[in-house]
């Protein structure tokens, strides 16, 4: 059954007019701007201070605050992403926005553009900022060929993909607003331990390896430490190498993967609401 | 049928596992009419709505809404909606204008943003963000984006409930001039001065089942059900209910041979009419 009447503006016009909107909430919602953007940059400046200058010993010439802050960077994907979004959408199902949404003309798919357009804008701000602090502060040079920036951009591009299609299928996880960062942070926390984002990977125990080595955060601090690292950086992998090509089979795997979980899980209302 | 209706409903029911939440509703609602459910909270008349507004999936029952079956609804039909839900709570990081600007851009043909701060009595706070403003001034907002579509039917599901006594006469005095401008509403309320205030009828929803719909003055028979007589004689008060009033004052005026002291005809006010139709007496309405 269709209605007569006027056609409404088309998803592309309020999809990009949502971005304005889901950049100004984000950027005047302090704990959330603090949160998704800030956070990173404090960690990378405390983190980086305190074990800056020591040598990664293993003979690569690469100082552990060189090491930080690839994986930072990495980090910086998914906090811009899954976090922002496995945080925030419960709190907006909880106050109602989405149901209000849904009871307007706005097309479903235009909620979408806007979340993807601030994730990607907050991002690029997120990685301007990051690397002008690694390269001011801790000896981490600008990406050397057009090979490394090639690799920045496709990683880039797979790590939010994957990490924002993850953080809309994880919101449905909180049940509340309230209580989604105590479940969401944590989750976070223990993929940047294992992952080789605090710790130098190569020397975690085997097993801690191979978990990190299911989920998408360990590939794409390996990315990251092949785009900021110079050469003989290969050298502290596990496998000698970057292993470029398989960073991007795994990262490929998981878009579809959590493309799945998104459509599967993400949910408009609150469990028990319509 | 004479035009079509605004909506009408034949033999609406909706289960949540073995509670029957709605139980055969009938219901028709006509253009420019504007209609208030009653009932106990849980008595269906948040499910109801939800089902006519498309949020909801109903069981059983044919449900047209400005012609549309709300389980299929478009985009269209949407654009030609406007929904005022209760407790939300969002938009506190924009201001007043910044979200009505956004919200006019869903619609084909919305009204223009000052004609509405104007209208919901928030254009000297067009510029302050919604966290900063009261309830009052939240749900002036709600109604603002409710009706920036300028859409055909508006649902206000109880959108008084929280108010002093001052800002509901002034949200009434909103409602009156939507429905003046030709605007058909559906409203749900605790409040029956609210009802009677606002509405041209009013339904009164309990167990599922719409057990009256009439016009305020007349629902559950109050203009013709029995009448309170009140005087005072040889110093007590008496009273009396009564079919006739009339010749009970006659009566009356002959035996005191004149004026009746304290004499008093009450007939029964909606809130009587409505705490009959419902279970649980005095329960579940609140006096604003």
């Amino acid at each position: 059954m269709s209605t007569s009447g006027p056609r409404p503006p088309g998803t592309l016009s309020i999809g990009v007019s949502r971005i304005g909107i889901e950049l100004k909430q984000l950027f005047r919602d302090r704990e959330a701007a603090v949160f998704t953007l800030a956070l990173p940059m404090l960690l990378m400046v405390v983190f980086g201070s305190v074990f800056g200058n020591q040598d990664l010993g293993d003979g690569s010439g690469i100082t552990f605050a060189q090491y930080f802050v690839a994986g930072m960077i990495a980090s910086g994907i998914v906090y811009t992403s899954f976090q922002n979004l496995a945080i925030g959408i419960p709190q907006e199902r909880d106050e109602g926005a989405l149901k209000r949404l849904e009871g307007t003309p706005m097309p479903k798919g235009a909620y979408f553009i806007g979340k993807v357009g601030q994730v990607c804008v907050v991002y690029v701000i997120q990685l301007f900022l990051l690397m002008l602090i690694g390269i001011a502060l801790f000896g981490v040079e600008v990406p050397s060929t057009p090979q490394k920036w090639a690799a920045l951009v496709w990683l880039s591009v797979l790590g939010l993909t994957t990490w924002t299609l993850l953080g809309l299928a994880f919101s449905s996880v909180p049940k509340s607003g309230k209580g989604a960062s105590a479940i969401v942070t944590p989750v976070i926390l223990v993929l940047q331990f294992t992952s080789g984002v605090f710790f130098l990977f190569s020397e975690l125990p085997r097993w801690m390896q191979q978990f990190a080595s299911l989920f998408p955060l360990k590939w794409l601090t390996q990315g990251m430490r092949y785009v900021f690292l110079p050469e003989g950086a290969a050298a502290a992998e596990v496998a000698g190498s970057f292993e470029m090509q398989r960073v991007a089979m795994v990262l490929l795997v998981w878009t579809v993967l959590s493309a799945f979980l998104a459509w599967g899980f993400f949910r408009w209302r609150r469990r028990g609401d319509g | 049928m004479s035009a079509e209706a605004a909506i009408e409903v034949v033999g609406l029911a909706k289960r949540y596992g073995d509670l029957n939440a709605v139980d055969g509703i009938d219901l028709r609602v006509e253009r420019g009419q504007c209609v208030a459910l009653l009932g106990p909270n849980g008595a269906g008349k948040t499910t109801t709505t939800e089902i006519l507004e498309g949020y909801r999936q109903r069981d059983a029952g044919d449900v047209h809404v400005l012609g549309v079956d709300p389980a299929r609804a478009d985009r269209v039909w949407r654009s030609r909606i406007g929904i005022v839900l209760q407790q939300v709570n969002d938009l506190s990081d924009l201001t007043v204008r910044e979200s009505l600007t956004h919200f006019a851009g869903y619609y084909p043909n919305p009204r223009s943003v000052d004609e509405v701060l104007d209208q919901v009595g928030l254009t000297a706070k067009a510029g302050a963000r919604g966290r900063t403003l009261s309830g009052g001034q939240r749900r002036r907002l709600d109604v603002g984006l409710g009706i920036i579509g300028r859409p055909d039917l508006l649902f206000l599901d109880e959108p008084t409930t929280g108010f002093d006594p001052e800002a509901r006469r002034e949200f009434w005095a909103l409602i009156e001039t939507l429905r003046s401008e030709g605007a058909t509403i559906l409203l749900t309320t605790h409040y029956l001065e609210e009802a009677e205030a606002l509405a041209d009828m009013v339904g009164v929803i309990n167990k599922g089942r719409l057990v009256a719909f009439d016009r305020p003055a007349e629902l559950g028979g109050r203009n013709t059900g029995r009448v309170r007589v009140s005087w005072t004689e040889n110093g007590q008060v008496h009273s009396q209910e009564t079919d006739t009033p009339t010749s009970l004052i006659v009566e009356l005026g002959d035996r005191f041979g004149g004026e009746v002291p304290n004499l008093a005809v009450v007939r029964p006010t909606l809130e009587d009419m409505y705490l009959g139709l419902v279970d649980e007496p005095g329960k579940e309405v609140r006096r604003p």
